[in-house]
């Protein structure tokens, strides 16, 4: 049972990091930073609960909150940048930032052992969830209490005159501008509520590993973060989940039994998908079928 | 109600708009016309602040709007149109014209938050008059994309009137119209001027261009060569010049 809820686990904080690329996107953006903003979440929500003693969730929100202010200063430089451009600077960021922790030291004795982060060894002993007496059933409540929040919130955001913003912005800059939409306001934002969902899923993914070093925030978990919401398609946050469910439990669990061939299945079946799908595993079509199924009403007149 | 005055813009050593001034009443249709690259679309960039102006200056309505980025260009009511057609393609007709909701009348009517995240009811009404001028009612849920390409500038034209602009700056929007669509055009331009929209027209097309302007200036290599009514810019010497002579007038 537990390795479901491991499963769970993984999905769940995989939800979260690319529900926050996937409002980056909705933009145009195209942003390598978001390992870096769940890294920010990770070690100040695992400082504050281990060194300062707080409470998870308050030491999530704080965790959040730093990351989303980091964000908010990320994305205004990113606004004089676009396409490539903008992966090479987010990509510095996001390494900027793991450097940061790898050479970042800051330990207190706590009974006989040394706990907090120690530069290249990583940061060792977050152990909130066994402490507490938490279950890994309890965890993966807990984990997808927050998935079920966020993509809530997206959702809705999604249907509300913002989400249309964003994407107006993502579509055509320079038409968005001229129907009086702010530019700096609309990305900036979408950057910095990105951030702030990064580190919420930082904050849980330290918690519940209970042991972070600078080489699990690298460009192949920001390369994730973004292939999330592409493979999905942009169309719904739905998608994202999907293609978390997809790669994570289907690629990488349910082909471990090829042992060393999945890798390579693993990038040839993206590829594929990709090519079958090109507007993601969830286009506008699958989601007007939806939506009729359900009834929900077209997303105009009554949104 | 529009002054220019010594506008220039300067893209690396070439002058696409050399000290241009100009003044467009309030109530007329004014036409700026040019060979091609003669600064036309530069000037429309520039006046709702895509570009930064190089020397000169912009006043609307009494206001110095030399420096303003487009969004506030939009608050003091200048709104333009593209000569490409420029539609969210993925967004609905309906969605199309709900983001343009962005004129003084809502920012001012709703608190920041709410306009923000659902527009306000005016705006919602604004949206179906909308539809409803631009004869998109039936469309409404359509991908932009999806629509022809009059239908498209149709939509394009609601679009731009969604920020009730004081003035309307069209790029080319006869650009591959046939006659009669042409003449669709210049009935609502009129309308829109009856609703007291004040018109700057860019474009190619002369049958458009001579039929519905009150007055028309003449651009060649950035610079103001002629003005006047329709009558004296067809007799005019330099006029007929620059486009007979120019290599690539229409």
């Amino acid at each position: 049972m537990d390795f479901y809820f491991g499963l769970l686990q993984i999905i769940g904080v995989h939800t979260i990091l690319g529900l926050s690329a996937y409002i980056v996107l909705l933009t145009g953006q195209v942003t390598i930073a978001q390992a870096g903003f769940f890294a920010i979440g990770a070690y100040i929500a695992g400082m504050l609960t281990v060194l300062a003693g707080w409470h998870l969730v308050p030491a999530m929100l704080v965790a959040a909150l730093v990351a989303g202010f980091v964000a908010c200063l990320v994305g205004f430089p990113a606004l004089r940048v676009k396409g490539l451009m903008l992966v090479v600077a987010t990509t510095a960021f996001g390494e900027a930032v793991r450097l940061f922790w790898f050479n970042f030291d800051y330990q207190i004795a706590k009974g006989d052992v040394q706990v907090g982060p120690l530069g290249g060894e990583g940061f060792k002993q977050i152990r909130f969830f066994p402490e507490n007496g938490w279950t890994t059933g309890d965890v993966a409540l807990f984990i997808w209490f927050w998935v079920a929040v966020i993509m809530a919130g997206l959702w809705w955001m999604d249907r509300s005159r913002a989400g249309a913003v964003l994407r107006a912005v993502g579509e055509d800059e320079l038409a968005a501008q001229s129907v009086g939409i702010n530019l700096t306001a609309a990305k900036v934002s979408a950057f910095a509520v990105g951030g702030f969902i990064a580190g919420i899923g930082g904050a849980i993914y330290a918690h519940y590993t209970t042991h972070i070093e600078h080489a699990n925030f690298g460009v192949i978990l920001a390369t994730f973060a973004i292939a999330y919401p592409i493979l999905g398609g942009l169309s719904s946050v739905l998608g994202t989940l999907l293609a978390v469910i997809f790669i994570q439990g289907f690629l990488v669990e349910g082909l471990r039994f090829l042992g060393d061939w999945r890798n390579l299945l693993f990038g040839a079946l993206i590829v594929l998908a990709m090519n079958v799908r090109p507007r993601g595993l969830i286009d506008e079509r699958v989601l007007n079928t939806l939506r009729r199924t359900f009834s929900i009403g077209q997303g105009g007149g009554n949104a | 109600m529009l002054e220019l005055d010594g506008l220039t813009k300067h893209f690396g050593g070439v002058r696409a708009v050399d000290k241009l001034s100009l003044s467009v009443k309030e109530g007329e249709i004014f036409g700026l016309i040019g060979p091609n690259g003669s600064g036309k679309s530069t000037t429309v960039n520039l006046i709702c602040g895509v570009f930064p102006v190089t020397a000169g200056s912009i006043r609307f309505a009494g206001a110095d709007i030399t420096a303003a980025q487009p969004h506030q260009a939009l608050a003091a009511g200048v709104v333009r149109t593209f000569q490409n057609i420029r539609l969210f393609s993925n967004l609905t007709v309906w969605q199309n014209l709900w983001v343009a909701q962005n004129g003084m009348e809502s920012r001012k009517s709703e608190n920041f938050l709410k306009r923000w995240l659902s527009g306000d009811a005016p705006a919602r009404r604004s949206v179906e008059e909308l539809l409803e001028f631009a004869g998109l009612i039936g469309r409404r849920d359509e991908y932009a994309g999806n629509l022809s390409f009059g239908e498209q500038r149709r939509l394009e034209l609601g679009r731009a009137l969604a920020a009730k602009p004081k003035m309307l700056l069209l790029d080319e929007p006869a650009a591959g119209m046939n006659l009669e669509e042409v003449g669709h055009l210049d009935q609502r331009l009129r309308k829109l001027v009856e609703r007291g929209v004040t018109i700057l027209l860019v474009e190619h097309v002369m049958e458009l261009v001579m039929g519905v302007t009150d007055r028309i200036a003449v651009l060649n290599f950035g610079q103001k060569i002629a003005e006047g009514t329709p009558a004296e810019i067809q007799n005019d010497k330099a006029v007929q010049e620059a486009y007979l002579g120019g290599s690539s007038g229409s």
